[in-house]
C-alpha cells in the first residue's frame, strides 16, 4: 500500500502586515511521513508549530514551500498547491479532522453534526444517523443533548461531538488537534481505544497529545518539532 | 467533481468613465461551488456581481455560461429575451432589500408561483402546490400564503425572496448582501435556511457580503476585493485562517469577538 502522507521540505512564515510587515518564520524543511495504520505525535514545547503543521495538512494555513502529497481517489494530490475545490473534495474523501474546538452551526443538532460527513459521502441519513449515535453512546453523551444544537454545551461535551464527527468517516488519514484536552479519564480511554481501532483499520493519524499518558498509548513515533524550527535550518 | 465550469469569467473590467468599478477579474465556478466577494462598500463587489448577472453590461472581459444544453455562452451576446429566460429559469438573483426582488402588492403565493408561470406552467392546482411546499421549506406558515409580503416582516420577506428564487430549481444564484439590515437572530435562522438549502439542492452561489461571518459559514471560496481587484482569493478558510495580503489581514483582525 502506498504511503498515504508524504511531507516534503515545507517552510511557513507568518508577513504581519499590521505590525511593521514583521515576518515571522514557524517552520522550516518540515519533512517526514506517515505510514498506513500508524500514529505520528508531534512533540514539542508550546509555540514550536505543531499546530501550524497540522493546519497545513489540512489546508486552512498556506504554505510557503514544499509539497504535502497524499493519495486521494487514486491519484496523487498535492494540497499545498491545490485549488479549493480539490482541497473540499479530499476532505470530503480522505483527510479528517478533529479540531480542539467545534465550529457550531445555529440550529444543527449534535447528531446531524455529527452525522455530516457520512452524508456528505453519499450515506442515507437515517444509516449516518445511526452510525451517529453509535459514536456518540460510546463516548458517554448524554441522549438527552443529541437533538440539540452544541452551542450551549460543555468544553467535554462540544469536544466528544467533535471527536465523533472526525471518527464517523474511513478516511485514510485523520489529523487530530489534542482531541482529549477537555475530556474526563473514563472518556480519555474512550478516546485511546477509539484511535487503536482506526490504527488497526489501517488510518494514518497524526496528532497532537499533551497528555503524557495519552500520548504514551497511541504514539508509534514522537516527532519532535523542534526540529524543523527555521533557525536550525538555517544553521 | 463535475470537471466543467459552470460559468468562465475572463479579465471582467467595468469603468464608470474614468472611474474604475472593478478590473481585470478572471475566475471559474463549478457546479456546487460557493463563491463569497467580501471587500468594503466601495470595493467593487456589486459592481462585479451586477457584470456577472447581466445587470450590468462589462468595459471589457468575457463571461461565460455553461447552458443546460452543454454549449458555453457568451452572456453579452445573448439575446435580450433569451437572457431575460436565463435569468428567471436556471438563475436566482436575491437582493438585500426584498422589496427589491419581490411584487410587494401581490400574494407571497403569487410571488411564488409567478416564476413557476414565466417558465410556461399554467395549473392552478400544481402552481399554489409548489408554492405551499416552498413557503414551508423557507418557514413561512401556509396561513399566510394569500398575504401580501408588505405584512411580512424583513426576515419573512428575505426568505419569501429565496422561495421565489429557488422554485424553478435554478442551477446558479447571486445574492447580495442577503441578510444586510436583519438583526443576528434573524440571520442566523436564515443563514442556516441558506446553508441547508444550497448543500441540498447542490446550488452554485456567489454571494457578496461584508460579514466575514457569513462568508465563513457559507461559502467554499473566497475572493477579497480592494478597489475594484480582487487582491486574495482561495478556500474560505485558508483566507480568515491565514490571511496573506495587508488588507485581508486588516479585514479579519477587524470582527469584533462575542
Amino acid at each position: 500500500m502506498a504511503t498515504p502522507l508524504v511531507v516534503s521540505e515545507v517552510a511557513k512564515s507568518f508577513t504581519m502586515h499590521l505590525r511593521d510587515g514583521i515576518r515571522l518564520p514557524v517552520v522550516a524543511n518540515v519533512t517526514f511521513s506517515v505510514k498506513a495504520g500508524e500514529c505520528v505525535v508531534l512533540g514539542g514545547p508550546s509555540g514550536v508549530g505543531k499546530s501550524s503543521i497540522l493546519k497545513m495538512l489540512y489546508g486552512n494555513y498556506g504554505v510557503d514551500e514544499g509539497q504535502i502529497l497524499m493519495e486521494h481517489d487514486g491519484k496523487l494530490v498535492n494540497l499545498a498547491t491545490a485549488e479549493p475545490r480539490t482541497v473540499l473534495d479530499v476532505r470530503r474523501a480522505t483527510l479528517g479532522y478533529v479540531s480542539q474546538f467545534l465550529r457550531v452551526v445555529p440550529r444543527v443538532s449534535a447528531l446531524d453534526i455529527v452525522a455530516e460527513p457520512l452524508q456528505a459521502r453519499g450515506v442515507a441519513i437515517e444509516d449516518a444517523r445511526a452510525r451517529a449515535a453509535e459514536l456518540l453512546s460510546k463516548l458517554n453523551l448524554p441522549t438527552a443533548l443529541w437533538s440539540l444544537p452544541p452551542a450551549t454545551f460543555s468544553g467535554g461535551e462540544q469536544q466528544r461531538v467533535n471527536i465523533a464527527r472526525g471518527f464517523i468517516t474511513d478516511h485514510k488519514i485523520l489529523l487530530l488537534d489534542e482531541p482529549t484536552a477537555s475530556l474526563d479519564a473514563k472518556n480519555r480511554a474512550v478516546v485511546v481505544e477509539m484511535i487503536a481501532e482506526k490504527k488497526a483499520k489501517g488510518t494514518a493519524l497524526i496528532g497532537i497529545f499533551h497528555d503524557e499518558e495519552v500520548r504514551d498509548a497511541v504514539a508509534d513515533r514522537i516527532l519532535d518539532v523542534s526540529a524543523f524550527s527555521p533557525g536550525k535550518a538555517a544553521a | 467533481m463535475s470537471a466543467v465550469p459552470l460559468l468562465k469569467v475572463n479579465d471582467v473590467s467595468k469603468f464608470y468613465g474614468s472611474r474604475i468599478g472593478c478590473r481585470n477579474v478572471s475566475f471559474d465556478l463549478f457546479p456546487g461551488e460557493v463563491l463569497a466577494i467580501v471587500g468594503e462598500s466601495g470595493s467593487g463587489k456589486t459592481t462585479l456581481l451586477s457584470c456577472l448577472s447581466t445587470r450590468l453590461m462589462p468595459t471589457s472581459g468575457i463571461v461565460e455560461y455553461h447552458m443546460r444544453d452543454g454549449q458555453y455562452r457568451d452572456l453579452a451576446r445573448m439575446g435580450e429575451a433569451e437572457r431575460r429566460f436565463l435569468m428567471r429559469t436556471d438563475w436566482g438573483f436575491v437582493h438585500q432589500n426584498p422589496a427589491d426582488g419581490l411584487r410587494m402588492t401581490v400574494s407571497a403565493g403569487a410571488n411564488v408561483g409567478e416564476r413557476l408561470m414565466a417558465i410556461g406552467d399554467r395549473h392552478y392546482g400544481n402552481i399554489r402546490a409548489a408554492a405551499s411546499d416552498w413557503l414551508e421549506r423557507v418557514e413561512i406558515g401556509i396561513d399566510r400564503i394569500d398575504d401580501q409580503p408588505r405584512a411580512f416582516s424583513g426576515g419573512m420577506r428575505q426568505r419569501l425572496q429565496i422561495a421565489r428564487n429557488l422554485v424553478t430549481s435554478p442551477r446558479l444564484v447571486f445574492m447580495d448582501e442577503p441578510t444586510g439590515g436583519l438583526d443576528v437572530s434573524v440571520q442566523a435562522r436564515l443563514l442556516d435556511l441558506v446553508r441547508g438549502l444550497v448543500h441540498d439542492l447542490g446550488l452554485a452561489a456567489i454571494i457578496v457580503t461584508h460579514d466575514l461571518a457569513v462568508a465563513r459559514l457559507l461559502s467554499h471560496r473566497m475572493m477579497v476585493m480592494k478597489d475594484g481587484a480582487v487582491i486574495e482569493q482561495g478556500l474560505t478558510d485558508r483566507v480568515l485562517d491565514d490571511p496573506r495580503e495587508p488588507y485581508t489581514q486588516l479585514l479579519v483582525s477587524s470582527i469584533l469577538q462575542v
